[in-house]
């Protein structure tokens, strides 16, 4: 491991948090632009989301009375989880400031915690939907942690590490380990499991107006004003760096493993390139698929797990 | 009297730990009294492992008996066996031969069994205390003819003895006695499917008990596994590592599920100890495995995991149990249906169960995430074994896990938010009063106990790791890592829990400052919950605790067979006009009904024909005796 002071750490780790926290809302916006063109309607600016933050942040909170200071605390844990989260995965550089700290184990915990107080939200307003939410959304996130831990389990095989930074620099340096049924097999399990945990069609409706069928939406149905403008950005987030994880897991090309500047504005380039291919994938497929039946839910998780365990399986055996 | 008692037993449980401390850092200690136990006379000897576990009941021991000062509120009953429990459980690791071993291993589960059956007139509490002694002597046979048949082939009482002299056995004696140990073991570690009296007698002991019982005794079966498979037998083959780590995992799993859909909070934090049991065997299995495939490195790495998660387990199980017992004391039930609303009644003891949910939930920076992690990393490195057969159970074991602690988080989420959240279900949870100044100060002591293991594992590691080396046989690694990071094979993976606490610390700050230092308006209005425009808001409205677990009960039906019994009481006139309903949901035990319904069929029909002989006649039975003696002598 490079030693890097401590100083430049916390600088780098608050300017890649800061380079998260402002592009994520676009991403969001992005999506939701390109799924409205698809559908043939002009839809909202990309832009939308910062407006709908910037005037949520100005407005009074409504808060219910049955409910209890942890109401109020979750949406500081959820950005608070986010931001040390986006220290941790791959995003400007291979090796950001906090890549030491854990891993993936830490952030696939880092996410758990977050949902774990937004779940415990939705129960603390006393409301059926609440109560609901919360019930889908720990099931959703149980059921997708095994397909997550299988992928890695892969990744390691083939590149020796579970650190995300040499497994993005080992694949990048070597783009041949990269060309194995395993590498297409773990990505595909990934994918679907990014779906799961974001909240995306076809597992959950992160446009939908019915109560029944909401799960993330029902979880925070209760909050308003500053707080679910957190919330909502806390939630573009984990988008943003899902759909960074896993390109930069996969095609890790072009990430500056040094701090250069040419290196760096390269780096980003390759990013935004990627991220808007795969902004792309995602609107379409939201577009052209259904939501599932809630009892659904666990096949499409059932398969992804599948997915994860062929990977495994190939890579053992065409070792 | 109750009070001195214990305030005595917390001074005996920290002289008690600060020994076993020692004894863990390598202080070897002897003491023999020849007179006192027969055949062998006592024989206690501190080794680490010993002495790790000595800390863990001695540690254990303070908090549990300060909560008692309040809890127990000077009762009398159940005193004498609660000392006697204490006293059992730490002789239990330190016993150097056979007898010593099985007398301290008979008081300890005599103590509990009376100890469970504190209650005597719920039968609830006399059924459990029924099957644990059933079972807990079942595991007792099996010990005893194991070590008996050690004894026997080593010629020697003593487990010093056995260590050279196992490598002399045949390769199916050792196998028998591993079985044999492993199985009594287990059995008291309360491993699927040997649990069923795990979450029938802890929930009915007292609560300071029950942290005792989950928190210590079953871990006691843990070291009695370890000692076996690794200390008295050798080096086995890898498939005494297989079996431990299947069983691990059927363990976790079927732990964490039966805990999901568990309507009694004590009966569910027992659950959660057998999901727990299955973590730390996984762990102690993957160590065996790398141990007889020649990776020592790894088997200390995976057994370091086992004793840091031990440790973990301890602390934050006795807090939920300590916790949960508050909530018994205030709210009077047990049943998670009617409670709700306490976080705004017992903030204490809310905040201190949020603590020990989020722990056991292995969330960061809490301390079950640090065993978490260094698990998975154990587990992960088994692409350094080239067996594929063997990368295969790692691979499920991994998957098993995964598992495991997702579903951890949605077992813990219901725990706490059905319980401490939202309005009141009944009027007993509406008036629940905040426990006593002793049980907070025992739950704030866990608290600080599970902050401090989850800052300091750049510390505990390497003694722990010396402990495991010491059990394989070797010499102790002396690797003093830095004390922010852990490193694992180099940069396989690195952990810094210091980091990360203070990361999210800061994370949780910035905001805040930020929303200020914007000038964000923080007007606030109180208002009453949205529910569709209906008038009232009550806590019927509110989700339950069957409701809430229905997702695993559709997705794993298969395991829990759940039945639905709505029963329905119309109006005489209409059948639309409901008087009353019922809705029951119940589910079933695959292991009770697959298992131990045909097991106990076959005992009652064997015991139907040995009847026969029984005429009740002195005479006959004199004969049986002189008939028996004469062909033991003929054998002889």
């Amino acid at each position: 491991m490079r030693e890097i002071g401590a100083p430049a750490a916390v600088v780098g780790a608050l300017a890649q948090a800061l380079l998260v926290a402002l592009a994520a809302p676009l991403l969001v916006g992005l999506v939701r632009a390109l799924k409205a063109r698809l559908t043939g309607r002009r839809g909202p600016d990309p832009w939308q989301p910062y407006l709908d933050i910037l005037k949520q942040l100005r407005k009074e909170a409504v808060i219910s009375t049955t409910a209890s200071w942890l109401f109020r605390l979750t949406p500081f844990v959820l950005v608070a989880t986010m931001l040390v989260a986006a220290t941790v995965v791959p995003v400007l550089v291979t090796r950001p400031a906090l890549s030491f700290a854990g891993g993936i184990m830490l952030l696939m915990y880092l996410f758990m915690l977050g949902t774990f107080f937004l779940a415990l939200a939705g129960l603390d307003s006393g409301s059926a939907f609440g109560g609901m939410g919360s019930s889908r959304e720990v099931a959703v996130a149980a059921l997708a942690e095994p397909t997550v831990m299988l992928a890695v389990f892969a990744l390691a095989l083939r590149t020796g590490t579970t650190n995300l930074g040499t497994v993005a620099e080992r694949l990048g340096g070597e783009p041949a380990l990269a060309a194995h049924p395993g590498h297409l097999l773990a990505f595909l399990a990934f994918f679907i499991v990014m779906l799961a945990e974001t909240g995306r069609l076809p597992v959950d409706n992160p446009a939908t107006h019915l109560e029944l069928t909401m799960i993330h939406e029902a979880m925070i149905l209760e909050y308003s004003g500053p707080y679910l403008a957190m919330i909502e950005w806390a939630s573009a987030m984990k988008l943003f760096l899902y759909m960074t994880l896993l390109i930069n897991l996969f095609v890790p090309w072009w990430i500056p493993t040094e701090v250069t500047g040419a290196g760096m504005l390269l780096g980003m380039l390759a990013l935004a390139g990627k991220l808007v291919l795969l902004a792309v994938a995602l609107a379409v497929l939201e577009t052209a698929v259904a939501k599932l039946r809630l009892f659904r839910v666990p096949e499409l998780l059932a398969g992804s797990f599948a997915l994860a365990l062929l990977s495994v399986a190939s890579v053992v055996l065409l070792r | 009297m109750a009070t001195s008692l214990h305030v005595l037993m917390a001074l005996g449980g920290l002289t008690v730990g600060l020994l076993g401390f020692t004894g863990w850092m390598g202080d070897a200690r002897a003491l023999d009294v020849p007179w006192l136990v027969p055949l062998s006379g006592l024989s206690l000897r501190m080794d680490p492992l010993g002495g790790f576990f000595l800390l863990l009941v001695g540690a254990t021991t303070v908090p549990s008996s300060i909560y008692a000062i309040g809890y127990a509120r000077g009762a009398r009953r159940g005193l004498g066996a609660y000392a006697l429990f204490v006293l059992a459980m730490a002789v239990v690791p330190l016993a150097a031969n056979v007898p010593t071993f099985l007398l301290a291993w008979e008081l300890m589960a005599l103590a509990s069994y009376a100890l469970v059956l504190t209650d005597d007139r719920d039968p609830a509490a006399v059924r459990a205390a029924w099957i644990y002694a059933v079972m807990t002597h079942a595991g007792f046979a099996c010990l005893l003819s194991g070590m008996l048949l050690m004894t026997a082939w080593t010629g020697s009482l003593t487990f010093a003895d056995w260590r050279a002299a196992a490598t002399t056995l045949s390769e199916p004696a050792r196998n028998l006695v591993f079985v044999l140990l492993a199985l009594g073991f287990a059995g008291k570690a309360g491993v699927i499917p040997l649990h069923v009296w795990l979450p029938a007698a802890h929930p009915a002991a007292p609560s300071h008990v029950s942290a005792l019982m989950s928190g210590v005794m079953i871990k006691l079966g843990v070291m009695g596994i370890l000692r076996v498979g690794l200390e008295w037998l050798g080096v086995g083959p890898p498939w005494w590592g297989v079996v431990l780590m299947l069983a691990g995992t059927l363990s976790a799993l079927g732990g964490v599920l039966y805990a999901a859909v568990e309507v009694d909070l004590k009966r569910l934090l027992a659950f959660s100890s057998i999901d727990n049991i299955g973590i730390i065997l996984i762990a102690v299995g993957a160590g065996f495995v790398f141990h007889s495939t020649g990776l020592e490195t790894l088997a200390i790495f995976a057994l370091a995991a086992a004793f840091y998660h031990i440790l973990n387990h301890a602390a934050f199980k006795a807090l939920l149990f300590l916790g949960a017992g508050a909530v018994v004391h205030g709210a009077g039930t047990r049943d998670l249906e009617a409670m709700g609303g306490l976080i705004k009644r017992m903030p204490w003891t809310s905040a201190a169960f949020l603590v020990g949910a989020l722990a056991i939930a292995a969330l960061p920076p809490l301390n079950g995430f640090v065993s978490e992690w260094l698990t998975f990393q154990a587990l992960l490195q088994n692409g350094r074994i080239p067996r594929p057969e063997l990368n295969l159970v790692f691979m499920l074991a991994l998957a098993g896990l995964a598992l495991t602690g997702g579903l951890a988080v949605a077992c813990f989420v219901r725990a706490f938010g059905i319980a401490f959240l939202a309005l009141p279900r009944t009027e007993a949870a509406a008036g629940a009063q905040e426990a006593g100044p002793t049980m907070r100060a025992a739950m704030a002591l866990l608290v600080v106990a599970c902050a401090t293991l989850a800052l300091t594992p750049t510390l505990l590691l390497p003694p722990l790791g010396a402990t495991a080396a010491r059990l394989l046989g070797d010499a102790a690694p002396s690797s003093r890592e830095d004390l922010l990071t852990i490193a694992v094979s180099g940069d396989f993976a690195t952990l810094s829990m210091p980091v990360i606490a203070a990361a999210l610390g800061l994370g949780l700050v910035l905001p805040f400052v930020l929303l200020r230092v914007g000038h964000a308006p923080s007007r606030i209005r109180y208002y009453e919950t949205w529910n569709c425009g209906r008038l009232l808001q009550t806590s019927r409205m509110e989700y339950t605790a069957t409701a809430f677990a229905s997702p695993f009960r559709r997705v794993f039906d298969f395991l829990y067979r759940p039945e639905r019994v709505v029963e329905i009481e119309a109006h005489g006139e209409s059948r639309f006009f409901v008087r009353r309903m019922v809705y029951r949901n119940p589910t079933r035990s695959l292991v009770e009904d697959w298992l131990y319904a045909p097991l106990l069929g076959a005992v009652r029909a064997g015991t139907a024909r040995v009847r026969a002989i029984q005429s009740g006649s002195a005479n006959l039975y004199l004969i049986y005796v002189l008939a028996a003696l004469l062909v033991l002598l003929v054998l002889a």
